[in-house]
């Protein structure tokens, strides 16, 4: 039933929409928040000078959230235009936060966004402030739902499969709702946007500086941002060991690709930097990595928090670790058969009105029922996802958060003693970690997504069985027409966004 | 509460919500109708901006129930959603389309050095407005005539023929209903203008504009309603599923509530038109928004109940979609019905902002004036 080739191309669609609609995203959840301390500045001071820079970076707001607008509404459809087999399967769990998210958010953000802009001489000073800051607050909340849908793809609870419809059905909201997995990726998420509405404000007002324009304006935003920013990469760095924490809980293969560990072992540490062999197949005795800088004890701690803790390798989740009782991959591909064509020979009972058969294959998929996906998996190690781009992209993106957290406090050290203009090279460096902000947000969304391969809900639906069932031919079309359109919409936005900054921050 | 109601209840309380829904998008379409309008009832760069102001206002609402009517279809009927979603793919790629270049259309059409020039953003609009609206009336029609898809014992469905929903072009009853909300559009978004916008060279022009969209829309609405009347629906019992003679005319004569909501929502619509093009009223938009509302409710409403199909297949009668076979669970509508409580307060607060942004009109003073102005 699965077509490997419109799996790939549908998943590259998706892959393209999500990366796209996440390059506009985290500056939105971040930029909103500031642009809301600003305009509290404001209305507190009176100082119309805040309000001039609240309506400066107001404009970059808007430019941004438009084409965040413009891709997000892919990111909906496409569950149905091209997952529709898992729009069928889990859309009983799935589309509800999905329409709670639309519900809660999308109207708070869309009804104040107008009042926002275009509100300042029709409504009162505070009616406008809190408009802002419920755009701020329907922004987050947007994110709190797609994340719980989200985490709930990563560590799915709260449900129970019907053979009669042959879904999996909600049993639990609560379950849902406050899945630990959903809010550990929030909390990380959100504080990636604020990471990154932050660099925005301190790397835009670095040019300011550098080019000795709207000065004064500049080095009160960069204030405003490092804080900001400071406050929210430490809240970032806490967030994300609290999200391996999850990964080790849950989804313990993507650790180990996420660390290149193929055996697992006790008191494991983390690899710093390295290279990983390339040669390095599933099962074999090849080194793990051609060189290697290592923390002893790091990912036993990260992972359990718990530095004599056993860490498990790709390997004992492919073949098997009788020691620490995990079966191998092999064994539940075997197992999920049975499932599915239990489940077969239940709904042909059903229908010709085979009532003892129908018991009898109803038992035997619910002793099965939890390999069911694992069925319609090929081989044992299609379990492990892509290893290089796993670890590559997680390590780039632990060390670019390092590297926020720095720059935010070198910056605000400098503020606070009055010596920030002089530190060219550092306001270079701000300036240019605006696009490494973006990299690393990328990078974050392939560590969860691509780590999550090769399931669409983690250990019950592969990507395979997902799709929709339409022609290659016309995913690849509307593949290049987005490609096509969204490049042609980026290209647009920084040509706007960098048009306005040049501008400058006067007359707002 | 819902946790008493039975699974059907449950069901229609939700169909009619999508109904709802629905005709809330209806109503919000005037934005896309107005884009249509661009270049009809401004003939300057002034008036232009006027015009994209006033729509600009308003247009992320509509944009916003577009998603919500996609994601309470998802919550409610996910069958519903992948069936159509997933077969008829063109169709429905097409529309996410036109609405992918209105979102950054208002933002980005005059902002200087936005790559693609003011004229292209302008004809996005258009686009947005016309083929978007159009494609939505004819995806909104195969509810009533059907469309080509096949499921099998374990619901997932697959479409049956490479045209992926485009073939529904071809149905005379898909296209008037397209164009009906076409007209429909582009008359509310006269009303509108005429209620929201103090320029008056602009109001005139619209009110001259009125008197074609509204005799067009009437002329469209005529025909589909003559063909919906007249038009066999399929309809399901124990036994399965038939196509049944009149179902939709059946429908109405057994449910004497949507027969009322529909004869009371079409006057309005109509007094809507008659107080602007005869009295020189400026409130046609508040008369034709409620009948529009009350009318879509009703026009959906039709096909979620009395046992009839809410997505006939083409293919395979018995592939057919009703209410009760694409439904989420009785414990998912539950919870989502609760969730549902929460639509009077959001329509609550978007009454409020609207009113309190648009209690004096917009004027050319304004915009002039105004330095974010689109």
């Amino acid at each position: 039933m699965e077509d490997t080739l419109l799996t790939d191309w549908s998943r590259a669609q998706f892959a393209l929409t999500a990366l796209y609609h996440w390059l506009f995203v985290p500056l939105t959840l971040g930029l909103s928040f500031i642009i809301a301390i600003m305009e509290t500045i404001y209305v507190k001071t009176g100082n119309v000078v805040w309000k001039e820079i609240t309506k400066f970076w107001m404009t970059l707001f808007a430019i941004n959230f438009a084409i965040g607008l413009a891709t997000g509404i892919i990111m909906e459809f496409e569950f149905g235009t091209n997952w529709s087999n898992y729009s069928w399967i889990v859309g009983d769990i799935f589309g509800a936060p999905l329409a709670i998210e639309g519900l809660m958010a999308f109207f708070m953000e869309s009804t104040f966004f107008a009042v926002m802009f275009f509100g300042w001489d029709k409504v009162s000073k505070r009616m406008h402030l809190l408009s802002t800051w419920l755009v701020a607050i329907g922004s987050n909340l947007s994110a709190l739902w797609i994340l719980i849908a989200n985490g709930w793809m990563q560590h799915p609870v709260g449900m129970e499969f019907n053979p009669d419809t042959a879904r999996f059905e909600m049993s639990n909201f609560w379950d849902v709702l406050f899945n630990s997995t959903g809010y550990s990726k929030f909390l990380h998420t959100i504080g990636s946007g604020y990471v990154m509405g932050s660099l925005f404000v301190v790397g835009i007002s670095a040019w300011y500086l550098l080019k000795n324009k709207d000065v004064i304006k500049a080095k009160k935003s960069i204030v405003v941002g490092a804080t900001f920013g400071l406050i929210t990469s430490i809240f970032l760095i806490m967030t994300g060991d609290e999200s391996a924490h999850e990964v080790a809980l849950h989804q313990p293969t993507k650790l180990a690709a996420m660390e290149g560990l193929y055996d697992g072992h006790k008191r494991a540490g983390i690899v710093a930097v390295g290279q990983l062999n390339s040669e390095k197949k599933i099962g074999d005795d090849k080194e793990e990595f051609t060189w290697s800088f290592e923390i002893p004890y790091a990912l036993s701690f990260l992972g359990y928090h718990n530095t004599d803790a056993f860490v498990l390798g790709m390997n004992d989740m492919v073949y098997g670790n009788k020691e620490k009782d995990i079966e191998s991959a092999k064994s539940q591909i075997e197992k999920g058969k049975i499932a599915i064509s239990a489940l077969k020979s239940y709904k042909e009972a059903k229908k010709s009105g085979d009532a003892v058969k129908a018991t009898d294959s109803l038992k035997v998929f619910r002793e099965h029922e939890k390999y069911f996906g694992y069925g319609y998996l090929k081989d044992e190690k299609d379990i492990v996802p892509p290893v290089a781009l796993t670890f590559y992209s997680f390590h780039l993106m632990v060390g670019l958060g390092s590297w926020f957290f720095m720059l935010f406090f070198l910056i605000l050290y400098f503020a606070m003693v009055n010596k920030l203009d002089s530190k060219k090279m550092l306001l270079r460096a701000a300036l240019w970690s605006i696009p490494l902000g973006y990299l690393a947000g990328e990078l974050g969304w392939i560590v969860a997504e691509v780590g999550r391969q090769p399931w669409a809900i983690e250990g019950m639906l592969p990507v395979g069985m997902a799709t929709s069932q339409v022609s290659t031919t016309a995913v690849q079309t509307t593949f290049w027409l987005f490609a096509i359109l969204f490049t042609a919409l980026l290209i647009a936005e920084i040509r706007i966004m960098t048009k306005q900054i040049k501008i400058g921050m006067e007359g707002h | 509460m819902f946790e008493t109601f039975e699974l059907l209840t449950l069901q229609q309380y939700w169909w009619f919500i999508i109904a709802l829904l629905g005709a809330l998008f209806t109503f919000m379409m005037f934005v896309q109708g107005g884009q249509t309008l661009l270049n009809v009832l401004a003939k300057n760069e002034l008036e232009k901006n006027i015009i994209i102001a006033s729509l600009g206002r308003k247009w992320e609402l509509g944009f916003t129930s577009l998603v919500m009517f996609g994601g309470a279809l998802f919550a409610a009927f996910p069958l519903f959603y992948a069936v159509s979603f997933g077969g008829a793919y063109f169709v429905w790629m097409a529309i996410l389309f036109c609405f992918i270049i209105q979102a950054v259309s208002y933002e980005y059409r005059k902002k200087p050095d936005n790559f693609l020039g003011q004229k292209t953003y302008e004809s996005f609009l258009f686009i947005n407005g016309s083929v978007g609206i159009i494609l939505i009336g004819i995806a909104l029609g195969t509810l009533y005539t059907g469309g080509n898809f096949i499921k099998n014992d374990m619901n997932l469905s697959s479409w049956t023929n490479h045209t992926y929903g485009l073939e529904a072009v071809l149905n005379p009853f898909n296209v008037a209903f397209g164009f009906t909300i076409f007209f429909l559009a582009r008359a509310e978004s006269s009303l509108y203008f005429i209620n929201n916008i103090a320029q008056e060279a602009i109001v005139n022009r619209a009110r001259k504009q009125l008197k074609i969209d509204a005799l067009l829309f009437l002329g469209f609405f005529l025909m589909v309603a003559a063909m919906l009347l007249l038009m066999s629906g399929v309809g399901y019992s124990d036994k399965g599923f038939e196509v049944i003679s009149y179902k939709f005319l059946n429908n109405l004569i057994d449910s004497p509530l949507l027969l009322m909501g529909l004869i009371v929502g079409v006057i309005l619509v109509l007094y809507a038109f008659f107080i602007t093009l005869f009295t020189g009223s400026t409130k046609g938009v508040w008369f034709s928004g409620v009948g529009t509302i009350l009318t879509v409710t009703v026009l959906l409403s039709l096909i979620g109940f009395n046992n009839t199909a809410i997505y006939p297949s083409l293919s395979d009668l018995g592939s057919s979609l009703t209410i009760e076979n694409s439904s989420g669970s009785h414990y998912t509508l539950t919870v989502m019905s609760y969730v549902s409580l929460m639509v009077p307060f959001v329509l609550g607060y978007i009454y409020l902002v609207w009113h309190s942004m648009d209690k004096e009109k917009i004027t050319s003073d304004e915009i002039e004036a105004d330095h974010h102005h689109y």
